[in-house]
């Protein structure tokens, strides 16, 4: 972990222009619901989303890392219909696209790379996160735990926005998260190598109910 | 008339473009339009100043329209609504309540769509991007527009060209809108043309209303005269910039420098 934290903390931090700051990570629709009113509601949500999809997320990156590190081009494809197949909600995978489509814009040009060349024009999220941290010199770990970090914070960064809130409590609840996700981060890396169908499927079907629900809104503050 | 310029005669191997021109292109484009932004506070009319644009224009050239929407796809609708153009011209973005982010510090959603359109309706001659209204502060960056306007109206007072800042002063026309009302909110548009002419040190400053055709008009002329300077390579991007034109205390007495033009300065020692 020492090699590549500057890296690391270039790729996982909510400046780099990826547009990562429209998306709410499903907080809008969550708090519109009464389900999140509060810090604890906050704290929860957030330990849930990286438990679950958070986690998912950062197997996939972590097994793009590895794919890409050596060489195996079509194994990128098998993730991308294996994520697919993990995200039930056709919103969240169009937002999951969106947003890779979006990191893939910035990392390509701010660190080209012929690895970028591996990936189709609309990516997921977590595939362009493991090829991007490969194009850095990162291993597996380092891909999950940023997209862990991405999962939290997106939505901790929209709570001021959504909720009645002390941004101090926000980041408190981030700052309770820190070993939870890099104990994920390590179970992330173990699937690295595992076969696409096998790597983990936890769902949160809440999060694919609301996000195609807030696609329905007329009025919303963040894109999902 | 129809323009249709290819890529490769528009960034000609001139310091001045090449220097200013940060906005990107995809390898699939080789057709590149005209990028023009229209930013504002909200309410101002903009997206009724690109209605009239996209109404006048479109005979001659072929424009598409970004809208960039704070809570909605609201203007986006507004526009189709308008048939001002074919709808599937003009697509939102949402700025998920960042509308200043979103054309400024981080402008990747916009690229995307611009290029996502350019490819779409290839060639285009003009992109319109509206910003969601913000404040005086937000401008467009020089890597997402070639140019871009700034929109006011005498209802927001009569005083706020007279304010300045980036927007105000810097943008390559300053558009003071509505001067139709100008008499029912006590604004005298005069004064108000002078106060921002002062403040733009000399840049265009133009007053309309879309009840006066002939005002509407002077903006189409300057949209193409624009135009023409783009194509021909004699347009050079501007940034208005975040920052308004500041003095710095040094040892030599100091100087004044203005952040115009992407020039960009390296401040040591006193920041």
């Amino acid at each position: 972990m020492a090699q590549g934290q500057a890296a690391l903390l270039l790729l996982a931090d909510g400046r780099l222009p990826a547009g990562g700051y429209a998306h709410s990570g499903g907080l809008e629709p969550t708090v519109q619901a009464g389900r999140v009113s509060d810090a604890a509601g906050l704290e929860r949500f957030l330990v849930g989303r990286a438990e679950t999809t958070g986690f998912v997320a950062a197997a996939f990156a972590a097994a793009a890392c590895e794919r890409v590190a050596r060489d195996d081009t079509a194994a990128l494809s098998a993730l991308e219909s294996e994520l697919d197949a993990r995200t039930p909600s056709p919103e969240l995978r169009s937002v999951s696209r969106i947003l890779g489509r979006q990191l893939l814009r910035v990392m390509s040009t701010i660190h080209p790379h012929p690895h970028f060349a591996r990936l189709g024009t609309v990516p997921h999220q977590p595939v362009v996160m493991g090829v991007a941290a490969a194009a850095l010199g990162l291993g597996p770990r380092d891909a999950a735990l940023a997209i862990l970090h991405e999962s939290v914070a997106g939505p901790a960064a929209a709570a001021a926005k959504l909720m009645r809130i002390d941004p101090f409590d926000v980041h408190a609840a981030l700052a309770r998260a820190t070993e939870r996700l890099d104990r994920l981060a390590d179970a992330a890396a173990n699937h690295a190598d595992a076969l696409a169908s096998e790597l983990p499927s936890r769902g949160a079907p809440l999060s694919d109910i609301a996000a195609e629900h807030h696609r329905s809104w007329n009025v919303r503050l963040f894109a999902s | 008339m129809r323009w249709s310029a290819k890529l490769s005669t528009l960034v000609p191997d001139k310091p001045a473009m090449e220097e200013n021109s940060m906005a990107k292109t995809t390898p699939t484009n080789e057709h590149r339009a005209l990028r023009i932004g229209v930013a504002g506070p909200v309410g101002t009319g903009k997206s009724s100043v690109i209605a009239t644009l996209c109404r006048s224009l479109s005979d001659e050239f072929v424009i598409g329209v970004i809208t960039n929407d704070i809570y909605t796809d609201e203007d986006a609708r507004f526009l189709r609504s308008e048939g001002v153009l074919p709808a599937e011209r003009i697509r939102a973005v949402e700025t998920g309540a960042c509308p200043h982010t979103a054309i400024r510090d981080d402008v990747t959603m916009n690229l995307i769509a611009i290029e996502d359109l350019e490819r779409d309706f290839a060639p285009l001659d003009i992109v319109l991007v509206e910003s969601g209204g913000d404040n005086l502060t937000a401008t467009f960056s020089p890597a997402l527009v070639d140019a871009q306007l700034f929109v006011l109206d005498v209802a927001g007072g009569g005083d706020v060209a007279r304010k300045g800042g980036p927007g105000i002063g810097g943008a390559d026309l300053l558009v003071i809108n509505k001067v139709d009302l100008a008499e029912h909110v006590d604004v005298d548009v005069g004064q108000m043309v002078a106060d921002a002419e002062k403040a733009r040190e000399g840049r265009p400053v133009l007053a309309i209303s879309r009840k006066r055709p002939e005002t509407t008009s002077q903006l189409c002329d300057w949209v193409r005269q624009l135009y023409r300077a783009y194509v021909d390579g004699s347009h050079a991007p501007v940034d208005p910039g975040p920052m308004a034109p500041h003095f710095h205390a040094t040892d030599d007495g100091g100087h004044v420098h203005s952040h115009e033009g992407g020039h960009t300065h390296h401040h040591h020692g006193h920041e």
